[in-house]
Protein backbone atom coordinates (compact mmCIF):
# COMPACT_ATOMS: atom_id res chain seq x y z
CA UNK A 1 0.00 0.00 0.00
CA UNK A 2 1.75 2.95 -1.03
CA UNK A 3 1.71 6.23 0.73
CA UNK A 4 0.96 9.68 -0.47
CA UNK A 5 3.77 12.05 -1.76
CA UNK A 6 4.62 14.52 0.59
CA UNK A 7 4.77 18.27 -0.01
CA UNK A 8 6.53 21.08 2.42
CA UNK A 9 4.34 23.52 3.93
CA UNK A 10 6.56 27.02 4.23
CA UNK A 11 4.98 29.46 6.69
CA UNK A 12 3.51 32.26 5.52
CA UNK A 13 5.54 35.43 5.44
CA UNK A 14 8.70 35.24 8.21
CA UNK A 15 11.66 33.17 7.31
CA UNK A 16 12.41 31.76 11.04
CA UNK A 17 9.05 31.85 13.02
CA UNK A 18 10.19 33.99 16.18
CA UNK A 19 11.32 36.88 13.57
CA UNK A 20 8.39 38.87 14.16
CA UNK A 21 10.01 39.24 18.08
CA UNK A 22 13.26 39.96 16.71
CA UNK A 23 14.87 43.17 16.04
CA UNK A 24 16.28 41.25 13.33
CA UNK A 25 18.39 44.53 12.11
CA UNK A 26 20.85 43.85 15.44
CA UNK A 27 21.45 40.17 14.94
CA UNK A 28 23.65 38.50 15.05
CA UNK A 29 23.58 39.34 18.69
CA UNK A 30 26.61 39.23 21.06
CA UNK A 31 26.46 36.50 22.75
CA UNK A 32 29.26 34.10 22.03
CA UNK A 33 29.08 30.45 19.78
CA UNK A 34 27.98 28.31 22.88
CA UNK A 35 26.47 30.53 24.90
CA UNK A 36 23.29 29.28 26.21
CA UNK A 37 21.24 32.79 26.83
CA UNK A 38 20.36 32.86 23.50
CA UNK A 39 18.62 29.61 23.81
CA UNK A 40 17.11 30.67 27.05
CA UNK A 41 16.20 33.69 25.32
CA UNK A 42 14.84 31.71 22.54
CA UNK A 43 12.37 29.89 25.24
CA UNK A 44 11.35 33.15 26.42
CA UNK A 45 10.08 34.52 22.89
CA UNK A 46 8.64 30.94 22.52
CA UNK A 47 6.33 31.00 25.66
CA UNK A 48 5.58 34.41 24.75
CA UNK A 49 4.36 33.19 21.61
CA UNK A 50 2.14 30.54 22.57
CA UNK A 51 0.26 32.19 25.67
CA UNK A 52 -1.47 33.83 22.74
CA UNK A 53 -1.55 37.16 24.38
CA UNK A 54 -1.45 40.37 22.54
CA UNK A 55 2.29 41.23 22.04
CA UNK A 56 1.59 45.18 23.38
CA UNK A 57 0.24 43.50 26.73
CA UNK A 58 3.83 42.37 27.42
CA UNK A 59 6.98 44.74 28.44
CA UNK A 60 10.65 42.97 29.47
CA UNK A 61 12.85 44.53 31.44
CA UNK A 62 16.48 43.20 31.95
CA UNK A 63 19.61 44.81 33.94
CA UNK A 64 23.33 44.91 32.66
CA UNK A 65 25.20 41.83 31.72
CA UNK A 66 24.93 39.55 28.83
CA UNK A 67 21.56 38.35 29.39
CA UNK A 68 20.67 42.16 29.92
CA UNK A 69 21.12 42.54 26.45
CA UNK A 70 17.59 40.69 25.67
CA UNK A 71 15.78 43.62 26.32
CA UNK A 72 17.63 45.13 23.38
CA UNK A 73 17.00 42.18 20.96
CA UNK A 74 13.29 41.77 21.20
CA UNK A 75 10.76 43.69 18.93
CA UNK A 76 8.14 45.02 21.42
CA UNK A 77 8.08 47.30 24.67
CA UNK A 78 11.30 47.03 26.26
CA UNK A 79 13.78 48.52 28.89
CA UNK A 80 17.55 47.86 29.70
CA UNK A 81 18.12 49.18 32.81
CA UNK A 82 20.79 50.15 35.66
CA UNK A 83 22.94 47.82 37.00
CA UNK A 84 20.52 45.18 39.10
CA UNK A 85 17.91 47.98 39.17
CA UNK A 86 15.68 45.72 36.46
CA UNK A 87 13.18 44.71 38.99
CA UNK A 88 12.62 48.15 40.59
CA UNK A 89 11.93 49.15 36.66
CA UNK A 90 9.83 46.07 36.45
CA UNK A 91 8.02 47.24 39.45
CA UNK A 92 7.38 50.60 38.30
CA UNK A 93 5.59 49.65 35.18
CA UNK A 94 3.73 46.82 36.75
CA UNK A 95 2.30 49.70 39.14
CA UNK A 96 1.16 51.89 36.34
CA UNK A 97 -0.27 49.44 34.26
CA UNK A 98 -1.73 46.78 36.20
CA UNK A 99 -2.55 44.98 32.93
CA UNK A 100 0.86 44.69 31.32
CA UNK A 101 3.14 41.34 31.82
CA UNK A 102 5.98 42.24 32.51
CA UNK A 103 9.01 39.94 32.04
CA UNK A 104 12.09 40.41 33.84
CA UNK A 105 15.21 38.80 31.79
CA UNK A 106 18.38 39.36 33.30
CA UNK A 107 21.21 37.28 34.76
CA UNK A 108 22.02 35.94 38.24
CA UNK A 109 24.87 38.63 38.84
CA UNK A 110 22.31 41.20 38.27
CA UNK A 111 18.95 40.03 40.29
CA UNK A 112 21.06 38.27 43.06
CA UNK A 113 24.60 40.04 44.03
CA UNK A 114 23.86 44.29 42.81
CA UNK A 115 20.38 43.56 42.80
CA UNK A 116 19.83 41.04 45.40
CA UNK A 117 17.77 43.72 47.66
CA UNK A 118 15.54 44.03 44.93
CA UNK A 119 14.50 40.80 44.42
CA UNK A 120 13.73 39.48 47.91
CA UNK A 121 11.52 42.78 48.10
CA UNK A 122 9.79 42.32 44.81
CA UNK A 123 8.81 38.49 45.95
CA UNK A 124 7.69 39.63 49.47
CA UNK A 125 5.77 42.22 47.92
CA UNK A 126 4.55 39.33 45.39
CA UNK A 127 4.57 41.89 42.30
CA UNK A 128 2.94 40.09 39.52
CA UNK A 129 6.53 40.19 37.39
CA UNK A 130 7.68 37.16 35.79
CA UNK A 131 11.36 36.64 36.54
CA UNK A 132 13.79 34.80 34.41
CA UNK A 133 17.16 34.53 35.91
CA UNK A 134 19.78 33.21 33.17
CA UNK A 135 22.41 31.68 35.49
CA UNK A 136 26.02 31.29 34.24
CA UNK A 137 27.90 31.23 37.81
CA UNK A 138 29.97 34.38 36.60
CA UNK A 139 30.08 37.77 35.47
CA UNK A 140 30.75 36.97 32.07
CA UNK A 141 30.67 40.88 30.64
CA UNK A 142 33.25 42.23 32.75
CA UNK A 143 35.53 39.57 32.48
CA UNK A 144 34.55 36.58 34.63
CA UNK A 145 35.00 37.39 38.19
CA UNK A 146 33.41 35.53 41.08
CA UNK A 147 29.70 35.96 41.34
CA UNK A 148 27.39 35.21 44.00
CA UNK A 149 26.36 32.10 42.59
CA UNK A 150 30.10 31.06 41.46
CA UNK A 151 30.26 27.17 42.76
CA UNK A 152 32.60 26.47 45.44
CA UNK A 153 36.01 25.45 44.30
CA UNK A 154 35.10 26.89 40.66
CA UNK A 155 37.79 28.74 39.42
CA UNK A 156 37.41 32.48 38.22
CA UNK A 157 39.21 35.60 36.99
CA UNK A 158 39.07 36.72 41.01
CA UNK A 159 39.84 33.41 42.64
CA UNK A 160 42.12 31.70 40.76
CA UNK A 161 42.49 29.45 43.30
CA UNK A 162 38.92 28.38 43.86
CA UNK A 163 36.31 29.82 45.27
CA UNK A 164 36.80 29.59 49.27
CA UNK A 165 32.60 30.54 49.20
CA UNK A 166 29.87 29.15 48.94
CA UNK A 167 27.05 29.84 46.51
CA UNK A 168 23.32 30.71 46.49
CA UNK A 169 20.56 28.63 46.29
CA UNK A 170 18.59 30.65 44.10
CA UNK A 171 15.03 28.70 44.19
CA UNK A 172 15.42 28.57 47.91
CA UNK A 173 15.82 32.53 48.90
CA UNK A 174 13.07 33.47 46.47
CA UNK A 175 10.91 30.60 48.28
CA UNK A 176 12.16 32.08 51.41
CA UNK A 177 11.46 35.21 50.52
CA UNK A 178 7.67 34.58 49.30
CA UNK A 179 7.71 33.79 45.76
CA UNK A 180 4.72 31.92 44.53
CA UNK A 181 6.01 30.18 41.76
CA UNK A 182 9.74 28.69 41.92
CA UNK A 183 11.09 26.73 39.10
CA UNK A 184 14.90 25.67 37.65
CA UNK A 185 15.16 24.17 34.50
CA UNK A 186 18.87 24.21 32.24
CA UNK A 187 18.66 25.61 28.71
CA UNK A 188 19.17 22.06 27.61
CA UNK A 189 15.71 21.48 29.08
CA UNK A 190 14.05 23.89 26.16
CA UNK A 191 10.83 21.93 26.16
CA UNK A 192 10.15 22.51 30.13
CA UNK A 193 11.82 25.50 30.46
CA UNK A 194 9.44 27.04 27.66
CA UNK A 195 5.70 25.41 29.09
CA UNK A 196 7.77 26.41 32.55
CA UNK A 197 7.49 30.25 31.44
CA UNK A 198 4.01 30.04 29.63
CA UNK A 199 2.96 28.65 33.16
CA UNK A 200 4.72 31.87 34.90
CA UNK A 201 3.71 34.51 32.76
CA UNK A 202 0.05 33.05 32.90
CA UNK A 203 0.77 32.90 36.79
CA UNK A 204 -0.45 35.44 39.10
CA UNK A 205 2.11 36.85 41.38
CA UNK A 206 5.20 36.90 41.29
CA UNK A 207 7.11 34.04 39.41
CA UNK A 208 10.84 33.43 39.08
CA UNK A 209 12.54 30.41 36.83
CA UNK A 210 15.85 30.03 37.31
CA UNK A 211 17.95 28.88 34.04
CA UNK A 212 21.12 27.10 33.74
CA UNK A 213 23.00 28.18 30.94
CA UNK A 214 26.94 27.47 30.19
CA UNK A 215 29.47 30.19 29.87
CA UNK A 216 32.27 28.71 27.70
CA UNK A 217 34.34 32.02 27.61
CA UNK A 218 35.00 33.32 30.77
CA UNK A 219 34.06 30.09 33.29
CA UNK A 220 34.26 27.26 31.34
CA UNK A 221 38.00 28.32 29.83
CA UNK A 222 39.22 28.50 33.51
CA UNK A 223 37.08 25.61 34.78
CA UNK A 224 38.00 23.05 32.01
CA UNK A 225 34.50 22.68 30.52
CA UNK A 226 33.75 22.89 26.75
CA UNK A 227 30.24 24.36 25.97
CA UNK A 228 29.17 20.52 24.82
CA UNK A 229 30.63 19.33 28.19
CA UNK A 230 28.35 21.99 30.08
CA UNK A 231 25.43 20.29 27.95
CA UNK A 232 26.09 16.86 28.79
CA UNK A 233 26.62 17.70 32.75
CA UNK A 234 23.06 19.17 31.90
CA UNK A 235 22.04 15.69 30.44
CA UNK A 236 23.49 13.60 32.94
CA UNK A 237 23.49 14.64 36.57
CA UNK A 238 20.16 16.61 36.63
CA UNK A 239 17.27 14.82 38.04
CA UNK A 240 13.44 16.24 37.36
CA UNK A 241 11.62 16.52 40.89
CA UNK A 242 8.85 18.42 41.15
CA UNK A 243 7.83 20.07 44.64
CA UNK A 244 10.88 19.15 46.04
CA UNK A 245 12.04 20.52 49.05
CA UNK A 246 13.94 24.28 48.24
CA UNK A 247 16.79 23.32 50.80
CA UNK A 248 18.50 20.07 48.93
CA UNK A 249 18.13 22.40 45.77
CA UNK A 250 22.26 23.32 46.00
CA UNK A 251 23.70 23.32 42.66
CA UNK A 252 26.53 20.78 43.08
CA UNK A 253 27.27 18.50 39.31
CA UNK A 254 29.55 16.23 41.56
CA UNK A 255 26.35 14.78 43.04
CA UNK A 256 22.79 14.71 41.26
CA UNK A 257 21.28 18.97 40.62
CA UNK A 258 17.83 19.07 40.79
CA UNK A 259 14.90 20.85 38.49
CA UNK A 260 11.44 21.14 38.13
CA UNK A 261 8.86 23.12 39.47
CA UNK A 262 9.05 23.28 43.38
CA UNK A 263 6.79 26.43 44.31
CA UNK A 264 3.35 27.04 43.11
CA UNK A 265 0.80 28.74 45.18
CA UNK A 266 -1.71 31.03 44.97
CA UNK A 267 -1.42 34.67 47.30
CA UNK A 268 -2.92 38.41 46.80
CA UNK A 269 -0.90 40.01 44.35
CA UNK A 270 0.74 43.43 45.49
CA UNK A 271 -1.22 45.81 42.67
CA UNK A 272 -4.58 43.58 43.48
CA UNK A 273 -4.13 45.04 47.01
CA UNK A 274 -2.85 48.23 46.64
CA UNK A 275 -6.00 48.90 44.06
CA UNK A 276 -8.27 47.36 47.05
CA UNK A 277 -6.74 49.65 49.92
CA UNK A 278 -5.83 52.73 48.03
CA UNK A 279 -7.37 53.25 45.08
CA UNK A 280 -11.01 52.03 45.95
CA UNK A 281 -10.96 48.99 43.27
CA UNK A 282 -13.27 45.82 43.86
CA UNK A 283 -11.23 42.43 43.69
CA UNK A 284 -13.83 40.70 41.26
CA UNK B 1 13.48 3.57 11.51
CA UNK B 2 13.96 0.33 13.05
CA UNK B 3 11.20 -1.84 14.83
CA UNK B 4 11.97 -4.15 17.75
CA UNK B 5 8.47 -5.68 16.03
CA UNK B 6 6.73 -4.38 12.88
CA UNK B 7 3.12 -2.76 13.61
CA UNK B 8 0.29 -4.06 12.38
CA UNK B 9 -0.82 -1.20 11.24
CA UNK B 10 2.64 0.13 9.66
CA UNK B 11 1.24 1.20 6.17
CA UNK B 12 -1.32 3.48 7.15
CA UNK B 13 0.59 5.02 10.03
CA UNK B 14 0.96 8.69 8.29
CA UNK B 15 4.54 9.68 10.39
CA UNK B 16 4.78 13.34 10.68
CA UNK B 17 7.99 14.20 8.56
CA UNK B 18 10.12 18.06 7.65
CA UNK B 19 12.14 19.77 6.34
CA UNK B 20 14.91 21.69 7.97
CA UNK B 21 16.17 24.82 6.98
CA UNK B 22 19.30 26.68 7.53
CA UNK B 23 20.46 30.31 7.78
CA UNK B 24 24.03 29.31 7.75
CA UNK B 25 25.27 33.20 7.87
CA UNK B 26 23.50 33.49 10.88
CA UNK B 27 25.00 30.35 12.74
CA UNK B 28 28.36 30.30 15.19
CA UNK B 29 29.05 26.84 14.94
CA UNK B 30 28.00 25.64 18.68
CA UNK B 31 27.37 22.53 16.99
CA UNK B 32 24.18 22.20 19.71
CA UNK B 33 21.87 21.25 17.06
CA UNK B 34 23.86 18.34 15.83
CA UNK B 35 24.79 17.26 18.54
CA UNK B 36 21.43 16.85 20.39
CA UNK B 37 18.86 15.88 17.11
CA UNK B 38 17.21 13.22 18.37
CA UNK B 39 17.67 11.85 15.03
CA UNK B 40 20.91 12.43 13.84
CA UNK B 41 19.75 14.29 10.91
CA UNK B 42 22.57 17.19 10.74
CA UNK B 43 26.55 17.77 10.70
CA UNK B 44 29.13 20.34 10.32
CA UNK B 45 29.77 21.26 6.89
CA UNK B 46 33.02 21.56 5.61
CA UNK B 47 32.54 25.12 3.85
CA UNK B 48 32.62 28.64 5.81
CA UNK B 49 30.23 30.75 6.28
CA UNK B 50 30.93 34.10 6.27
CA UNK B 51 31.90 34.90 9.83
CA UNK B 52 34.47 31.87 9.68
CA UNK B 53 32.01 29.11 11.07
CA UNK B 54 31.10 25.97 10.27
CA UNK B 55 27.46 25.87 9.37
CA UNK B 56 25.66 22.28 10.11
CA UNK B 57 24.17 20.65 6.76
CA UNK B 58 21.72 17.57 6.69
CA UNK B 59 23.08 14.62 6.11
CA UNK B 60 20.13 12.40 6.21
CA UNK B 61 16.54 13.20 5.27
CA UNK B 62 15.27 11.95 8.47
CA UNK B 63 13.46 14.84 9.81
CA UNK B 64 10.88 14.22 12.18
CA UNK B 65 9.48 18.28 12.53
CA UNK B 66 9.74 18.17 16.20
CA UNK B 67 11.37 21.65 16.45
CA UNK B 68 14.12 21.02 18.98
CA UNK B 69 16.45 22.30 17.37
CA UNK B 70 14.72 25.22 16.47
CA UNK B 71 14.31 25.50 20.61
CA UNK B 72 17.85 24.72 21.71
CA UNK B 73 19.29 27.21 18.91
CA UNK B 74 20.88 30.46 20.33
CA UNK B 75 20.86 32.24 17.23
CA UNK B 76 17.38 31.91 15.48
CA UNK B 77 19.16 29.75 12.33
CA UNK B 78 17.58 26.98 12.03
CA UNK B 79 13.75 25.75 11.86
CA UNK B 80 11.92 22.86 10.48
CA UNK B 81 8.68 22.73 8.80
CA UNK B 82 5.88 20.29 7.75
CA UNK B 83 6.06 18.01 5.00
CA UNK B 84 2.32 16.87 5.01
CA UNK B 85 0.30 14.36 2.30
CA UNK B 86 -0.32 16.06 -0.71
CA UNK B 87 -3.36 14.54 -1.22
CA UNK B 88 -4.53 15.43 2.51
CA UNK B 89 -4.70 19.42 1.61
Amino acid sequence: MGKPALKEVIPESHPHPLEDLVRMDRIPHIWCSGCGTGSIFTACLTAMKNTGIDYNDFAMVSGIGCSGRGAGYINIDSFHTTHGRAIPFATGIKMAKPETNVIVFSGDGDLFAIGGNHFIHAARRNMDITVICVNNFIYGMTGGQAAATTPHNARSSTTMGGNPESPFNLPLLAYAAGATYVARWTMLHSRDLTDSIEEAINHKGFSFIEALSPCPINYGRRNKEKPLDSLKLYHDRTIIKNNADPGELAIDFRKKVILGKFVDVEKPCHDEEYGRMYLGETNE
Amino acid sequence: MKYWRVPLDLDEVQVTRGVVHIIEDRCKGCGYCIEYCSRGVLEFSKEFNKNGYHPPRVKAEDCLNCHYCELLCPEFAIFSTELVAETAV
